[in-house]
């Protein structure tokens, strides 16, 4: 009998099982897919808002504020890499400032720090790539961006550290109520437990309707992005956004973390929850649009092209609490932008009511911090060298395009929640996730996992499930 | 802090060619970086034959071939590393590399020769929409994996670009068991060679579709099927011309790009054309003592003229370091009063080298170029300002094949006061 079982193990979902982990609780989470962050925490624009999108007094104004407040800490605690590197929204005609003016007062209202609006030079000046016909911006020197995959997993190991339990690969079927609390029918058992938390993404309104009868409905809205090499990463240093407008929400140019470009998304609803397919129509408009508030974006330097799925609910808003016909059921539903920069919040208010309701006491024992996979790039020469001196392994690159030693691959299979597939290592490492997308280092990667997972080449995957990589060895249909 | 002569970063076919060269140009210390765990770079994975015509008058394997050159590598005494990677070359040819065994390597360099090579185009540079999921692969990756690893990628094939990789996949595949359906090709002609086209699609009867795409890609785990269209003359694809086919893996072989992100990070000037070093006559690049050959200067068919062309970059190198010795090699060397450059007219991609300086020319220097289109009974001309001065036939020339000419540095002599050499098609 578990305490507490968490759907999902999105950032959402981590969020939550790492602030619970807190309590003494029998917590555990359960994943359809085989890692962490396989939905929309992995497809996304990687941004912390500042908080001046959503209408005052909304759940999402709230969490995205408070989201933001609590990121240095967490990055520090969680050791996940984020950066205040601001935010501007870009407003190229005179006749928009009003509509720029009205985002500027509802972040004040909002309680967002820092905001101020700059005319067309003072925006230059700041960010040389801007249109020439930028009129004039609202800068967030409180925005920043994150690395969606490492908070996610970070929030995932420091919850497993504190005894949080992960069972992946382990599909809801259907939930219902016993005398003690809820039965979950999954692929994989069923699991008894006093409360649910339904972090669930796309699917939160299906397992919101399997025990209540207000019933929800999520549309997974689709956005396409494309990715550009390190050589386009400082084209600008500020997230830059579109003012929205006739022509819709407008096209996002930002840098990431880890120093590429990125650009996105389109918005198109679809009522297939899996689909997570890039359009010729969507790709277009991307490398159209961005264009539209930069200049001379190095478009030759795409690498990659990915869609992601936001779980847009009908009313939107987040929807955080318990249904009025389900008790002991917290929904944390809805979550799509800010969902990211809000995560960190949602996970405090979900813990907040579950410790209240269910009368939760503070472990002694609990581990606040985590280390990431080290980066030996990290460390000077003297150091390197002894790392490698002591593990041979750092001194040998696997990843090309990203410098990814074998030692950093070795730390992601064998620390809690370690990968299993090409996917996984991509993203806790970044092994793959350069200019040749993973043509030179997907084979010894695999290699790698098959020789540390005692498998076989052809049990590799690159993301669970049937996505076996070979099919079989040479001439065996002969 | 190890001292060489002459460090060559990269050990396949151009690497190796330019350290022997440098050897037998009188270079006692030359030091070849590899990252892979053995040498002759990807020509181990190239076990078709038709390597070494032009070189050994025979037909060889890519192994075979490469060890040829690792045999005259070792003959000739030139040290190598293997699995160490290059992370950073200074301006002042200091390089920093990282291994297992020697953790972080410093070492100085008199001159450097640049042999990275190239890599495959991905999908992502391409932005074919569709689904990301397992099986598709870049055909020099699936390459590895069949002829290095004996593992097939895929059963049901469909291949994208006809570029040579791809077409010897084709064949190899279809050897190995798998059924390949159909090689769609973007332009309205093959970028690879001529015999690859007969030999790997003709003979096995292999469809090849000039002028279309993949527009779309199905399956969200596994490849489950591609969609192909054709496209018109801009690449774009025209509605209603779609075809479905069913496979559980998409090859791509659309293109190659140089590895030049050593060479930009410590300021070597690139030609946005080919994507590798601007070079003078005698392979330098912007950076003074720094040369490149071989595919990391621009991409070839025929291992064959890698080689001849690392041979030059070897010897250039050696030359550089013997006129830096006695002292002849004037600080201004490379200045731009004595660079004639090399323009490309009508017809012409780019050229290698991208500029000559007569007084460092030897007495004949082999122009490289590319033309933008397929060409039958055309001519090539050179003009030197507005005078012509070649004037040659050629029954056939295509982009997937490169061209050569010749220049004569008695030729140049006269014509002191020469501005610039345009080399230009037309068509006869």
């Amino acid at each position: 009998m578990y305490d507490v079982v968490i759907i999902g193990a999105g950032v959402t979902s981590t969020a939550c099982a790492r602030e619970l982990s807190r309590y003494q609780a029998k917590i555990c989470v359960l994943e359809k897919e085989e890692d962490l962050c396989c939905g929309t925490s992995k497809a996304n624009s990687a941004i912390v808002h500042a908080g001046y999108d959503a209408r005052e007094g909304s759940l999402k104004a709230k969490l995205n504020v408070r989201g933001n407040e609590m990121m240095e800490k967490l990055a520090q605690e969680l050791d996940f890499p984020f950066k205040r590197n601001g935010s501007l929204v870009i407003c190229l005609h005179e006749e928009d400032f009003p509509r720029l003016k009205e985002l500027y007062d509802r972040g004040i209202k909002n309680g967002v720090r820092d905001l101020r609006i700059l005319d067309g030079e003072q925006v230059k000046e700041i960010e040389p790539n801007i249109s020439d016909q930028v009129y004039a911006a609202l800068y967030a020197p409180t925005a920043g961006i994150v690395c969606p995959f490492g908070m996610n997993i970070a929030f995932g190991e420091n919850a497993a550290a504190n005894g949080v339990e992960f069972y992946f690969d382990t599909e809801v079927n259907g939930i219902i109520r016993t005398e003690e609390g809820w039965e979950i029918s999954t692929s994989r058992g069923t699991f008894q437990t006093r409360w649910i938390i339904n972090g669930a993404g796309v699917y939160a309104d299906r397992i919101h309707n399997m025990v209540s009868g207000k019933n929800l409905h999520i549309t997974a809205r689709r956005g396409e992005y494309c990715l550009l090499d390190h050589s386009a990463g400082d084209h600008v240093s500020h997230t830059v956004f579109a003012l929205p407008g006739k022509y819709g929400k407008g096209i996002l140019v930002a840098p990431t973390v880890h120093g590429n470009l990125l650009l996105g998304p389109t918005a198109i609803d679809t009522e297939n929850k899996e689909g997570t397919c890039t359009t010729r129509e969507g790709l277009d408009q991307v490398l159209e649009k961005a264009g539209m508030n930069v200049k001379n974006l190095p478009m030759r330097q795409v690498i990659t092209s990915f869609a992601g799925l936001r779980a847009h609910e009908d009313g939107d808003d987040f929807i955080i609490g318990e249904p009025e016909d389900a008790p002991g059921f917290l929904d944390c539903a809805g979550i799509e932008s800010p969902g990211l920069t809000a995560a960190p919040a949602i996970g405090e208010m979900a813990a907040g009511i579950l410790k209240e309701k269910m009368g939760l006491k503070e472990k002694a024992d609990f581990i606040s911090e985590r280390k990431g996979i080290l980066d030996p790039k990290t460390l000077d020469k003297d150091a390197y060298r002894k790392l490698i001196k002591e593990q041979p392994a750092y001194g040998n690159i696997i990843c090309r395009c990203e410098k990814i030693t074998e030692g950093e691959i070795l730390d992601a299979i064998h620390r809690p929640l370690g990968a299993k597939s090409l996917d996984g290592i991509k993203r806790r490492t970044r092994a793959g996730m350069g200019r040749c997308q993973s043509g030179f280092c997907a084979p010894r990667t695999m290699e790698i996992l098959a020789r540390e997972l005692q498998v076989d080449m052809a049990d590799i995957t690159k993301s669970g499930g049937h996505s076996g990589i070979i099919e079989g060895v040479n001439k065996d249909s002969l | 802090m190890e001292n060489y002569e002459i460090v060559v970063i990269g050990g396949g076919p151009a690497g190796l060619a330019a350290a022997i060269s440098a050897k037998k140009s009188g270079m006692r210390k030359v030091l070849i970086l590899e990252r892979d765990r053995e040498l002759g770079g990807i020509l181990n994975q190239c076990i078709h034959n038709g390597f070494g015509l032009h070189t050994f008058k025979e037909e060889l394997t890519g192994p075979e071939y490469a060890e040829r050159f690792i045999r005259m590598a070792q003959e000739a005494e030139v040290e190598y590393r293997l699995n160490t990677m290059v992370m950073d070359i200074s301006g002042d040819k200091k390089i920093t590399a990282l291994n297992k065994e020697e953790g972080l390597l410093e070492i100085q360099a008199e001159a450097v020769i640049l042999a990275m090579g190239c890599r495959e185009r991905s999908r992502g540079a391409l932005n074919i929409p569709g689904y990301r999921p397992a099986g598709i692969f870049s055909a020099g990756t699936a390459q590895r994996l069949v002829n290095m690893e004996g593992y097939l990628p895929g059963r049901e094939v469909v291949i994208l670009g006809s570029g040579d990789i791809g077409l010897i996949m084709a064949r190899r595949m279809t050897l190995e068991g798998a059924n390949v359906k159909v090689v769609a090709e973007l332009m309205p002609y093959s970028g690879g060679l001529k015999r690859n086209i007969v030999q790997c699609l003709d003979d096995f009867g292999i469809p090849l579709k000039l002028s279309h795409t993949v527009v779309d890609i199905k399956g969200k785990e596994r490849v489950e099927g591609v969609t192909l269209a054709q496209v018109d003359e801009k690449g774009k694809p025209i509605p209603g011309t779609e075809e479905e086919y069913r496979c559980d893996t998409l090859l791509l072989s659309v293109g190659l790009i140089p590895e030049n992100e050593l060479s930009r990070e410590m300021g070597v000037k690139l030609n946005p054309v080919t994507s590798g070093p601007q070079v003078s006559e005698s392979l330098e690049t912007s950076v003074d003592g720094v040369f490149a050959c071989g595919n990391v200067l621009h991409v070839h068919d025929l291992v064959d003229f890698v080689s001849e062309e690392a041979e030059a970059a070897g010897r250039h190198a050696a030359e550089y370091i013997k006129a830096k010795r006695e002292d002849r090699r004037e600080p201004e060397a490379g200045s731009a009063q004595e660079q004639i450059p090399l323009e490309t007219g009508e017809g012409v991609r780019y050229t290698v080298p991208s500029f000559v300086r007569p007084e460092y020319m030897e007495d004949s220097l082999k122009v490289r170029f590319r033309v933008g289109k397929v060409y039958r009974n055309c001519y090539v001309n050179v003009r030197f300002d507005e005078e012509q001065v070649i004037h040659k036939k050629r029954l056939y020339a295509a982009p997937g094949e490169m061209e050569e000419l010749t220049l004569k540095k008695e030729q140049l002599a006269e014509f002191p006061q020469l501005k610039k050499i345009t080399i230009s098609m037309e068509e006869a």
